[in-house]
């Protein structure tokens, strides 16, 4: 093993290879995509099948809330973005304080939710409780989606939150550097899909009048 | 042997101890892992089988309850498709073979590798668990169609989470195996000149890729439904269960082509070996894997025709059914090509090839049948689909799977097996499996349901049929098994080719050493397949 002399393949899988880690990110993007894309599909069916209901129960949710959380979102991506760009041209503090600004705002965007959900479950606004079953189909099926796919999306933020906290510890190690930003950008491109994701939930759910 | 140069250590003595292998970064030893784990769930389920042609020896309750029958026929057909069929090729020979194929010493992202078979493991871990823990083991067939999957008692929620993990692992091997054909293939490898495994799993990763995502969330809506009562399926509460159906068939008609394509790259592999003689066709080859695909994504509706469903629709999906056909065909005929006029040596992997080529000639016939509309209503849900799914996934992916176990045993282990005893494995397997699941086919056409412990008197002679040529099925794997841990162990040793192939697999020693390559390995020159321009190796 330790060999100096053993010949190693210049085409080998244990170099590093930035090219590669990123088109490994957008392939997994892609499968987030899709994993989300069987939702869109469910809420274009039910939407088409039960129109009147959906808008009804639309109104049950507070636009306010909705909005802000989806600028605390589009700033966060514009801050990670900018940690990219940071790391880059080298500054590894600022990428860092930038990369900590993004959870914050992930952390914002959670306590927003919170307390989204929580006001509906005040109203008995959950499967299971007595005000939710007393809906019509059309009105159920639209929280069911509603918990499901905002529940889905908020464990993104989550497991987003948590990528970005791992790369500012190997950015403090220097394992992430200026030469190689990869897994940064990596995680920033996750960020970014979070963010989408939230883009088209946000008019879905609670634009469309 | 006589070898010139000293050999390296194998990938085997470069490290010892469990350790070295659970958390081996090796695509090889990840490879063997997969190999083993595997070869574990086969048998397990096959147990199953066994069992379950053992029922229905007699017409009526011989040895298991109905509820019991149908828990069987449950986890057989989660163990079989999830945890063996659809990781079988790719993951076992695709870890260990693509790299060495492609001339590069591992995977793109190893470390990832690794966590996938971590999370192959932790999936069997929660199928397996349905055994012990909660209420039973699903009985829903594997398919967990709703709403009976949500009302039922048994422990759906496990299973189900277990076909999700598992299908994260097979999402991230393709995605591993894409990077790694894109970025790793060795100097002077452009996309035509690499083998036509490595387009079969080229094709299939990106079926892995894009189709499993869809079931991920279609079985996390069923775990919703179970845990939270998020009723999206089941009607009483609001949802659509041919919803379910649409979007559990979405993944799981592409995924008979994750199984399919992997075992049609090694047919390839080893006819133009056995023929010595350059593959008929290659980009026809190579080609048709990415339109079988391609298409295969628009077919789903075929499961569903007796769901309820418009005309147009369902002559749509009909057609297109028919189109999978045709690729399928061009495989087909260049195979047969290629064996004429070649030099042919009749050896136990080629016998496997034909025998895939034999038995999924019978599978794809009779898939035509149940995808043309009106005899689809007729045999739905009867034994024929039984059969021809067998005659599909066992007698096509499964017999490729065991091809290649006696293909490429020599380079993995460096030995090579008894191959009298090899062969008489072979015959026992083929005749085993047709007795089977012929009677199946037949049985199917004249109306007997299938997923029932019992049938009607009518049916008892090809019952007795089928399951006497399951004891036959059983003996030919045992025999095998039995051969090959034989040959590993006190094989004789196997020179570094002993088939003459060209593919780069062949240039390094047996079994390959750690960084696969010693030296540069050499591309033959026009193509991959050309063997007049190969050198013979030493026998």
């Amino acid at each position: 093993m330790a060999d100096s002399h053993i010949f190693v393949l210049p085409n080998s899988g244990h170099n590093f290879d930035a090219k590669a880690s990123k088109m490994g990110m957008w392939l997994f993007l892609f499968t987030e995509l899709l994993l989300f894309g069987g939702l869109f599909l469910v809420y274009m069916i039910y939407r088409f099948l039960n129109q009147d209901a959906f808008l009804l129960a639309s109104f049950e949710l507070n636009v306010w809330m909705g909005t802000i959380n989806t600028i605390v979102l589009l700033t966060s991506s514009m801050t990670i973005a900018m940690a990219i760009t940071a790391l880059q041209k080298g500054n590894a503090k600022l990428a860092i304080t930038l990369s900590w600004l993004t959870i914050l705002a992930a952390l914002g965007f959670l306590v927003i939710k919170y307390f989204e959900w929580s006001s509906k479950f005040e109203h008995g606004l959950f499967p299971g409780m007595d005000h939710f079953d007393g809906l019509p189909l059309g009105e159920r099926l639209y929280f069911y989606l509603y918990f499901f796919m905002t529940g889905l999306h908020a464990l993104h933020v989550i497991v987003g939150g948590v990528f970005i906290a791992v790369v500012i510890r190997l950015i403090k190690k220097g394992k992430v550097t200026k030469e190689r930003y990869s897994l940064l950008e990596n995680s920033g491109l996750y960020w970014h899909l979070v963010d989408l994701i939230w883009i088209y939930l946000f008019p879905l759910f609670y634009l469309i009048h | 042997m006589s070898e010139t140069v000293v050999q390296q250590p194998s990938f085997f003595q470069t490290k010892k101890g469990l350790f070295s292998w659970i958390f081996t970064l090796d695509h090889k030893r990840i490879g063997i892992l997969y190999l083993y784990s595997i070869g574990l769930f086969f048998l397990v389920a096959a147990g199953l089988g066994i069992l379950m042609r053992l029922e229905l020896l007699n017409p009526g309750r011989d040895l298991i309850e109905a509820q019991t029958y149908n828990q069987v026929f449950t986890l057989h057909g989660v163990i079989m498709i999830f945890l063996f069929i659809i990781p079988s090729v790719p993951a076992v020979f695709g870890n260990f073979f693509l790299p060495i194929m492609l001339g590069t010493d591992d995977v793109a992202f190893p470390r990832l590798n690794l966590f996938s078979w971590w999370l192959y493991i932790l999936g069997a871990l929660f199928a397996l668990s349905t055994l012990v823990f909660g209420d039973g083991p699903a009985d829903t067939g594997w398919t967990f169609y709703a709403p009976y999957s949500v009302k039922t008692g048994t422990n759906v929620t496990t299973s189900v989470l277990a076909a999700f993990i598992l299908g994260f692992s097979s999402i991230l091997t393709g995605l591993n195996f894409i990077v790694t054909i894109h970025r790793l293939r060795t100097p002077g490898m452009g996309f035509n000149q690499m083998p036509l495994f490595a387009w079969a799993l080229y094709a299939t990763s990106w079926i892995q890729l894009l189709a499993t995502p869809v079931i991920g969330i279609t079985l996390l809506m069923i775990v919703a439904e179970r845990v939270f009562g998020i009723g999206l399926f089941d009607p009483s509460i609001g949802g659509d269960p041919i919803l379910y159906q649409h979007l559990f068939w979405i993944y799981s008609h592409p995924a008979v082509y994750i199984m399919a394509l992997p075992a049609m790259g090694i047919v390839s592999e080893i006819i133009p070996t056995f023929a010595q003689r350059t593959i008929f066709g290659y980009k026809a080859i190579a080609y048709s894997s990415m339109a079988i695909a391609f298409v295969g994504y628009f077919v789903w509706g075929h499961h569903m025709f007796t769901s309820g469903m418009s005309g147009p629709a369902a002559i749509v999906f009909s057609i297109m059914t028919f189109f999978v056909a045709i690729p399928t065909a061009v495989k087909v005929f260049n195979w047969v090509a290629t064996l004429y006029k070649g030099s042919i040596d009749i050896q136990v992997p080629l016998l496997f090839a034909l025998a895939f080529i034999f038995n999924f000639l019978i599978g794809g016939l009779t898939g035509l049948v149940l995808g043309a509309l009106a005899a689809d209503v007729h045999v739905h849900d009867t034994y024929f689909v039984v059969g021809h799914f067998h005659y599909v996934m066992f007698g096509g992916a499964g017999f490729a799977f065991f091809g290649a176990l006696h293909y490429w045993f020599p380079k993995m282990w460096g030995r090579m097996y008894n191959k009298k005893v090899a062969n008489t494995a072979f015959a026992l397997l083929f005749i085993g499996f047709n007795t089977t699941y012929f009677p199946m086919l037949i049985l199917g056409l004249k109306g007997m349901p299938r997923r029932y412990y019992d049938y009607l008197p009518e049916f008892h002679d090809l019952n007795i049929l089928s399951t006497f040529g399951s004891w036959i099925l059983v003996t030919g794997i045992i025999v095998m098994v039995i051969n090959l841990f034989a040959g590993g162990l006190k094989g004789k040793n196997a020179s570094s080719n002993p088939w003459n192939g060209i593919t780069l697999e062949w240039q390094t020693q047996s079994p390959p050493p750690l960084h696969n390559f010693d030296k540069m390995p050499e591309l033959p020159e026009g193509g991959p397949y050309n063997y007049p321009n190969a050198k013979n190796a030493d026998h």
